[in-house]
């Protein structure tokens, strides 16, 4: 069945292959095949403006990637992304302007160290569980920040550290319209990384340390190990977004990475849908795209009656804030699954048109 | 050795640690009896602040209506909130429950931000000396006042759990719902009074650090200190928290000593409490005075 163009109606799987499989239909690989040859073709098109918008859902989706394997697929939770992030940020800042490695090896050398200082975070989270773990990671958060504004010799301490432009053997790619490829090669290279991840026996174990650890300690599942592996991981992914933003901005300061941002990453995933890959990215595009949203319908009103009356265009800030925290709530409330159970129903939806329910 | 500076902040501590044992007692209130890990506890504390201070600043209450005002207002905050939000959330897996109270102090954050500005504003005068002398230490009103109102509350709890029958419903609860259910208690209601009493104490800690400090969003960093402490002490056991409250006050301050005489890293005591928690999760990961999770299969 694996190689027929449409789905059969009904769900035959007759092998584990088969069920595993990332593409169903011969249509479904090509569909995404055209649809990244498509996004490739994005700079010619978009203007500055949009590019950086999605340079940025590139990056962010990336982290919040991480994020998922830990929260999505570990049932661990973090809310200490964001300082991983700034981590591989100054990581790949610092090796580039103290040591002669280009830029094209810094991105992932700091993804690995960021990996190996979440593993020594995670080594107390393989004893603890649900909210012990909560506030572990609420501590690395706070130590982490509080370290990169001491230590001056690595991350410049109160001045914001300078990073250099992506380059390569000498060449210097300058630009949003070539530093969106970068984002793109990261991108698509993580998300079939996760994607096979999920395929294999490790990923399985994740799931089973997630659905009942227990059980899976029984079946011969070290949690240890595995616990702490999806907090490597999930920093290992968390290094390499902010490495990319860090030669993305050529500056990284402490600014926005707070504990507010570690909570947008957690609403990304938990928008998209809490252990779902496709879902991540769509949660990330929501969230990039909801203050985006929020600007330009302030820019419509601006000057009208309801502005004047609730001072939005000055509050926009707090607005801003105060959407998203309402909207994490209405999705933990009524939409549990996400963004990505909302597209599945869409597309159940279609497939049976018109006879659906 | 400075010990004049030493004892100052030995008494500082003991203040601050008083109040952070308020803060984590309302906060292992919520969790024992809901099993909520309440993530906007700070922010309670801080709407309680800015409630009182509009009474008192804006609207010219006297302190002794405006104060029940903003007791009886919080009260029924802590109702609506767990109605609103927290009961359709019963069920659910825990990590949805703690998304759901950290988007809430956002919210709550941001909506304070928006109504009342981003400046710190300082309390109306409340007590007419400044400082009062106890065995040759200048102790201010403030801290006096703080401290019996902290031990006042924390009699009151212990009063409140030990002999009253609401309290003891509420303890049931925590122990056993089914049980505490057919034996004729209301969970629903034991649930939203949960949040009823802590947001009320939140709110007397609030006022009791706004009339010290003044008012600015910086007072929601009580909920984040409430960790350490609720930890240091186990999150289940409102004793613990009130001694984890206390060694937390005391141990910024010490850090702080330690820091300006011999250190000078500067900042010390706000990031000593994280550390001091990550070393204890290490060794005790159920925290002083926690209970042990034995898991039947």
């Amino acid at each position: 069945m694996a190689n027929a163009s449409l789905i059969p109606a009904g769900d035959f799987r007759t092998s584990y292959a088969a069920d595993t499989t990332i593409f169903p239909t011969k249509t479904s690989r090509n569909t995404a095949i055209l649809g990244v040859i498509l996004i490739a073709f994005a700079p010619l098109v978009l203007t500055g403006y949009w590019l950086s918008v999605l340079i940025q859902i590139g990056i962010f989706g990336i982290a919040a990637l991480g994020l998922n394997i830990l929260v999505g697929f570990t049932g661990q939770i973090s809310i200490g992304h964001a300082a991983f992030f700034l981590l591989g940020a100054y990581t790949s800042a610092y090796l580039n302007n103290n040591l002669p490695i280009p830029v094209f090896f810094t991105i992932p050398i700091a993804g690995v160290i960021t990996a190996l200082v979440g593993l020594v975070f995670g080594v107390p989270a393989a004893r603890l569980k649900g909210l012990y773990l909560v506030i572990a990671t609420l501590a690395a958060q706070y130590i982490l920040i509080d370290f990169f504004s001491r230590a001056e010799w690595f991350s410049g301490g109160s001045v914001p550290a300078s990073a250099n432009p992506f380059s390569l053997f000498g060449y210097t790619l300058r630009g949003d319209k070539s530093y969106f490829y970068v984002v793109l090669a990261y991108l698509l290279v993580s998300y079939l990384l996760v994607t096979n991840l999920m395929r294999t026996r490790d990923g399985r174990a994740l799931v089973a340390v997630r659905d009942h650890y227990l059980s899976a300690e029984i079946m011969g599942i070290n949690l240890t190990k595995y616990r702490t592996l999806s907090f490597g991981l999930a920093a290992f992914f968390a290094g390499i977004a902010g490495a990319l933003y860090a030669h993305y901005q050529l500056v990284v300061s402490n600014e926005g990475f707070g504990i507010e941002r570690s909570i947008l990453f957690l609403a990304m995933i938990i928008i998209g849908g809490i252990g779902s890959i496709s879902g991540t990215l769509m949660g990330t595009a929501f969230v990039v795209l909801l203050p985006e949203a929020m600007e330009w319908i302030s820019m419509e009103l601006k000057g009208g009656t309801i502005d004047r009356a609730l001072q939005l265009n000055n509050n926009l800030t707090f607005l801003r804030e105060i959407a998203i925290g309402l909207i994490i709530i209405a999705f933990l409330v009524f939409e549990p699954d996400g963004l990505a159970h909302r597209w599945r129903q869409i597309k159940a939806y279609w497939k049976l048109y018109p006879f659906s329910h | 050795m400075n010990t004049h500076l030493l004892i100052q902040l030995l008494v500082n501590g003991l203040v601050v640690g008083t109040l952070y044992g308020v803060v984590a007692m309302s906060f292992v209130l919520i969790y024992k009896a809901t099993q909520v890990v309440n993530f906007a506890q700070g922010e309670l504390l801080l709407i309680g602040a800015w409630v009182c201070w509009a009474l008192l600043a804006k609207y010219q209450v006297p302190f002794y209506v405006g104060m029940p005002l903003t007791l009886v207002f919080m009260f029924a905050f802590g109702i609506a909130i767990q109605i609103v939000v927290l009961r359709p959330m019963i069920g659910e897996p825990i990590i949805s429950v703690i998304m759901v109270t950290i988007a809430l102090s956002t919210v709550f954050q941001a909506t304070l931000k928006w109504i009342f500005g981003v400046n710190p504003q300082p309390f109306p005068q409340i007590f007419t000396s400044q400082s009062v002398s106890i065995g040759g230490l200048q102790i201010q009103t403030v801290y006096v006042m703080s401290l019996v109102v902290s031990i006042a509350m924390m009699i009151g709890m212990a009063w409140f759990f030990k002999v009253s029958k609401y309290g003891l419903a509420m303890r049931a609860t925590a122990f056993d719902q089914q049980v505490a259910q057919s034996l004729g208690i209301s969970v629903k209601s034991v649930f939203a009074m949960a949040w009823a009493i802590s947001a009320t104490v939140s709110a007397v800690a609030g006022v009791v650090v706004a009339v010290v400090n003044g008012v600015s969003s910086g007072l929601s960093a009580y909920g984040i200190k409430v960790f350490p402490a609720a930890i240091l002490g186990g999150l289940d056991s409102i004793g613990g928290a009130v001694l984890g409250g206390i060694i937390i006050g005391l141990l910024e301050n010490i850090a702080q000593y330690i820091d300006s005489e011999y250190l000078h890293w500067g900042n010390l005591y706000e990031i000593a409490p994280f550390y001091v928690l990550i070393i204890i999760l290490m060794i005790k990961p159920y925290g002083l005075f926690g209970t042990k999770d034995i898991e039947r299969i």
